[in-house]
C-alpha cells in the first residue's frame, strides 16, 4: 500500500482543479471512482469466500471466521474513523488560528513540530502512548491522531493561504465581516485543499490502525499480530489484504465526500 | 445624394435635471504612512469629491492612488486627518457598517467563484437584512440595469462568464444595496480594449440614471478624459498635481508633470472629450430581418450605397451585407449576427469611434442607443471635420461648431 505524503497531496490538488475545470474530465474521474469501489470490494469478497470455505485447522478457524473478519473490519474502521476526527476536531481550528493575522508567523513552527509526529516512528508513538496511558483504545486512538494531523493542518493552513486575496479583499470590502468572510468566503474555497488533506490522513491512519494489535486496541490488526506470534501466514495475509481493501474503501469514501463538499462554481 | 441627419433621442434634452443620489466625499488632510516607511504614501491629501460626480484619481503607478482609495472605505485606516461622506465623519464609523453603504469594485470583478451571478449580487442586500423576496427583485432590476438577461445569467457562476460579464455583475452587485458612493479601483484595466470601451459607456449610460457620487482609480489618462467629470491628476505621495475638468486640464495643464503626463498629441486627445451623440450621424441604408431583399436593394441603390445594415426584430444592428447577397428573396429571413460588428453606443468618444473605424473595414462604424437599438452611423469624415473644428481656436470645448 502506498502512503500518500504532504507534498502529494498539493500535486493532488492541482490536479483536481484541473479535472474540474476541464469539461469530459469529470466523467473519466467518475469511472476512477467506480473501479477503485469495485477494487476493494472484490479483495474484501474473496477474503469473505476464503474464510467460508478454506480448509483451516481450528487455531486458523478461530482466528478466521466471517463474523470475526467483519467484527475486526468494523473495529478497524471505527478507529481510523475516531482517529480522523479527532484530528479534524484539533487540526481545522488550529490550522486556521495559524492563518490569522497576528497568529501566522507561528504557522511554520508548528506545522513543523506537526511534522515531528509524523516522522516519528508510528510504532514508537503508540508504545510511548500505551506506557504513559494505558492499553487500549483511547490511548491508541490519541497515537494516531498525532501521527495523522499534519496533512490536515498542512493543508487547512495551504488552503486558505492560497485563497486569492483579492477576493478577501473585495468580501471586506463590501462590509462582510472578518469572520464571515472566513465562514463565507475562505473556507468554502479552501475546502478542496483541507478534503485532500483529511483523505491523506485517514488512509495514513488506516494503515498505521494496523499497529491496534500489538496494543489491545483491536482492529484487523489483531490478526496481523497473531499470524505473527503464532506463525500462521494465511491468517497475517488475509489480514494485511483487509488492512489494504479497507484502506482503498476509505479512500474511495473520502473521494466521494471531497466531491460533494466540493462547492460547484469551482 | 442627400444625407438625413439623425436627431438623438437619447440627449437628455430639457427634461428635468436627474436626481442626484451620490454623496459629497472631503478627504480632509488624509495622511497614510505604512510601518517600515520613510515617506507617506499618501501625504496630506485634501480633495472634496462634489456629489454625483465621477472623480478620476489618475497618475503613474505608485503614486498612491489606490491608497487614497482604500482610505474611503477603510479597507486601509489613515494615520492622520478625516473623511467626510455627506456630513458624516467616518473615519470612527464601524468599517464593517461603513462598507455595506459604499460600492466597492475591483479589478478582475471579485465575484466569489463558489458563489452563482444571483448570489454574488445579493451579499450586500442580505448583509443589511433586506426580506427574500426585495433581494430577489433587486437582483434581477441590478441584471437588467447592466445588461445581462436575468434568466439567462442569475444562475450561472462566474466561471461561466466573460471577463466583461464578470465586470458587469462586479459593477451590479457593488450597487446592489444602492449606496450613494462607489469607489472603483482600476476596474477595466483586465479586459481588452474593446470591452473595455463598451464598460465605459455602459457606465456612463448608468451614470445618468444614478448619479452616485463616483471616485474611479486609473492609470490611463484617456480613460479619465473620456469618464471623469473632473480629474484629480496625482503625483508621488497623492499630491495633486491638478483637478479639474478634463476640458480645463488639457487647454491648461497646471505644470510640467501634467503636460509629460497629458502626453503629446493633446489635439487628438480632444476626440475623446467630444461624445458620438455630440456629432450629427449620418444614415446608413437600413433593413429588418424580414424585409423584402429587392425593395432593400432599391432602398439602398437610391442612397447610393453598396452595402445595407441589417437589424434584427428589436432594432438592433446585427451585420453589414452587400447588395450583391441581396439578390437571392431569402436573403433576410434570417441572419446571424456578426459578433465583431464594429459599434459604438452614443456615450462613446470620437476616439472610440476611431479606434473602430481603423478596424473596420467600412470606414464606418454603427451606432446604438438605449437598449443596443440602432441609431445611425459615424464617418472617418465626420471625426476628420470634428478634430479641424476642436483645432480652430474659436471652438467651444466639448461641442463642435460646424
Ligand atoms: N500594504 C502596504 N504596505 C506597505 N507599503 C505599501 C502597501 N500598499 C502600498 N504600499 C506602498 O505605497 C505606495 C503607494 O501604493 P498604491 O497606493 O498601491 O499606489 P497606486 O495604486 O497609485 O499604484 C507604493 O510605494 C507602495 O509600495
Ligand atoms: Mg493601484
Amino acid at each position: 500500500m502506498s502512503i500518500a505524503t504532504g507534498p502529494a497531496a498539493t500535486e493532488d490538488v492541482a490536479d483536481a482543479s484541473t479535472t474540474t475545470t476541464a469539461d469530459g474530465a469529470a466523467p473519466m474521474r467518475r469511472g476512477r471512482a467506480v473501479g477503485q469501489l469495485v477494487a476493494c470490494l472484490a479483495v474484501f469478497g474473496a477474503l469473505l469466500v476464503y474464510v467460508a470455505v478454506a480448509d483451516l485447522s481450528s487455531v486458523e478457524a478461530r482466528n478466521l471466521s466471517t463474523t470475526r473478519l467483519l467484527t475486526l473490519s468494523w473495529q478497524h474502521f471505527l478507529l481510523a474513523m475516531a482517529a480522523a476526527l479527532l484530528v479534524i476536531v484539533l487540526a481545522i481550528p488550529l490550522g486556521i488560528l495559524l492563518t490569522r493575522g497576528p497568529m501566522r508567523r507561528f504557522s511554520t513552527p508548528i506545522t513543523a513540530v506537526a511534522g515531528f509526529g509524523q516522522a516519528a516512528p508510528a510504532i514508537g508513538l503508540i508504545v510511548i502512548a500505551a506506557l504513559y496511558f494505558g492499553t487500549g483504545r483511547f490511548p491508541f486512538v490519541c497515537a494516531l491522531a498525532v501521527y495523522g494531523i499534519l496533512p490536515v493542518l498542512a493543508n487547512v493552513v495551504t488552503g486558505i493561504d492560497g485563497v486569492d486575496p483579492r477576493l478577501v479583499e473585495a468580501a471586506r470590502g463590501m462590509g462582510m465581516s472578518a469572520f464571515s468572510t472566513l465562514v463565507r468566503v475562505e473556507l468554502p474555497l479552501a475546502i478542496p485543499v483541507i478534503m485532500t488533506g483529511v483523505r491523506t490522513a485517514l488512509v495514513l491512519m488506516t494503515g498505521t490502525a494496523a499497529l491496534g494489535g500489538f496494543v489491545n486496541a483491536g482492529g484487523l490488526g489483531t490478526l496481523v499480530n497473531t499470524g505473527i506470534k503464532l506463525g500462521l501466514d494465511n491468517v497475517l495475509i488475509v489480514g494485511a489484504l483487509a488492512i489494504a481493501a479497507l484502506a482503498l474503501f476509505i479512500d474511495w469514501l473520502a473521494r466521494i465526500i471531497e466531491m460533494a463538499a466540493t462547492p460547484k462554481g469551482l | 445624394m442627400s444625407e438625413t441627419d439623425v436627431t438623438n433621442a437619447d440627449l437628455p434634452a430639457d427634461g428635468p435635471e436627474p436626481q442626484v443620489h451620490g454623496q459629497r466625499i472631503l478627504l480632509d488632510g488624509v495622511t497614510k504612512r505604512y510601518p517600515g516607511q520613510k515617506a507617506p504614501a499618501v501625504d496630506d491629501i485634501t480633495l472634496e469629491i462634489p456629489a454625483g460626480e465621477i472623480v478620476m484619481l489618475v497618475g503613474p503607478s505608485g503614486c498612491g492612488k489606490t491608497t487614497t482609495l482604500k482610505m474611503i472605505n477603510r479597507l486601509i485606516e489613515p494615520s492622520e486627518g478625516r473623511i467626510l461622506i455627506g456630513d458624516e465623519d467616518v473615519t470612527h464609523k464601524d468599517p464593517d457598517e461603513l462598507r455595506r453603504h459604499v460600492g466597492y469594485v475591483i479589478q478582475g470583478a471579485g465575484l466569489f467563484p463558489h458563489l452563482t451571478v444571483a448570489k454574488n449580487i445579493a451579499l450586500v442586500p442580505r448583509l443589511l437584512g433586506w426580506d427574500k423576496a426585495r433581494i430577489e427583485a433587486r437582483v434581477t432590476e441590478m441584471l437588467e440595469l447592466v445588461n445581462l438577461e436575468p434568466d439567462q445569467y442569475a444562475s450561472r457562476y462566474p466561471r461561466e462568464l466573460s471577463g466583461g460579464q464578470q465586470q458587469r455583475v462586479g459593477v451590479a452587485r457593488a450597487l446592489a444595496a444602492d449606496p450613494p458612493v462607489l469607489l472603483m479601483d482600476e476596474p477595466f484595466g483586465a479586459v481588452d480594449p474593446i470591452t473595455r470601451q463598451r464598460l465605459q459607456d455602459e457606465l456612463l449610460r448608468l451614470q445618468e440614471e444614478l448619479r452616485k457620487t463616483i471616485v474611479f482609480v486609473t492609470h490611463d489618462f484617456d480613460e479619465a478624459v473620456k469618464l471623469g467629470d473632473r480629474i484629480a491628476i496625482l503625483q508621488v505621495g497623492s499630491a495633486i498635481a491638478q483637478y479639474d475638468t478634463p476640458e480645463a486640464i488639457l487647454a491648461n495643464p497646471a505644470n510640467e508633470f501634467v503636460e509629460g503626463f497629458i502626453g503629446h498629441g493633446a489635439a487628438l486627445k480632444q476626440l475623446t472629450l467630444t461624445r458620438v451623440r455630440d456629432v450629427d450621424l449620418h444614415e446608413a441604408a437600413v433593413a429588418r430581418v424580414g424585409d423584402d431583399p429587392a425593395q432593400a436593394v432599391a432602398a439602398a441603390e437610391e442612397l447610393g450605397r453598396e452595402h445595407v445594415i441589417v437589424l434584427d426584430g428589436a432594432g438592433r444592428p446585427l451585420r453589414w451585407l452587400p447588395l450583391r447577397a441581396l439578390r437571392r428573396p431569402d436573403a433576410l429571413t434570417r441572419v446571424a449576427r456578426d459578433e465583431n460588428l464594429e459599434s459604438v453606443s452614443l456615450a462613446s468618444t470620437l476616439n472610440d469611434a476611431l479606434d473602430e473605424m481603423l478596424t473596420s473595414s467600412h470606414g464606418v462604424v454603427v451606432v446604438t442607443g438605449r437598449r443596443g437599438r440602432y441609431e445611425g452611423v459615424v464617418r472617418i469624415e465626420t471625426v476628420m471635420e470634428a478634430m479641424q473644428g476642436l483645432q480652430s481656436p474659436a471652438h467651444e470645448a466639448g461641442r463642435v461648431t460646424r
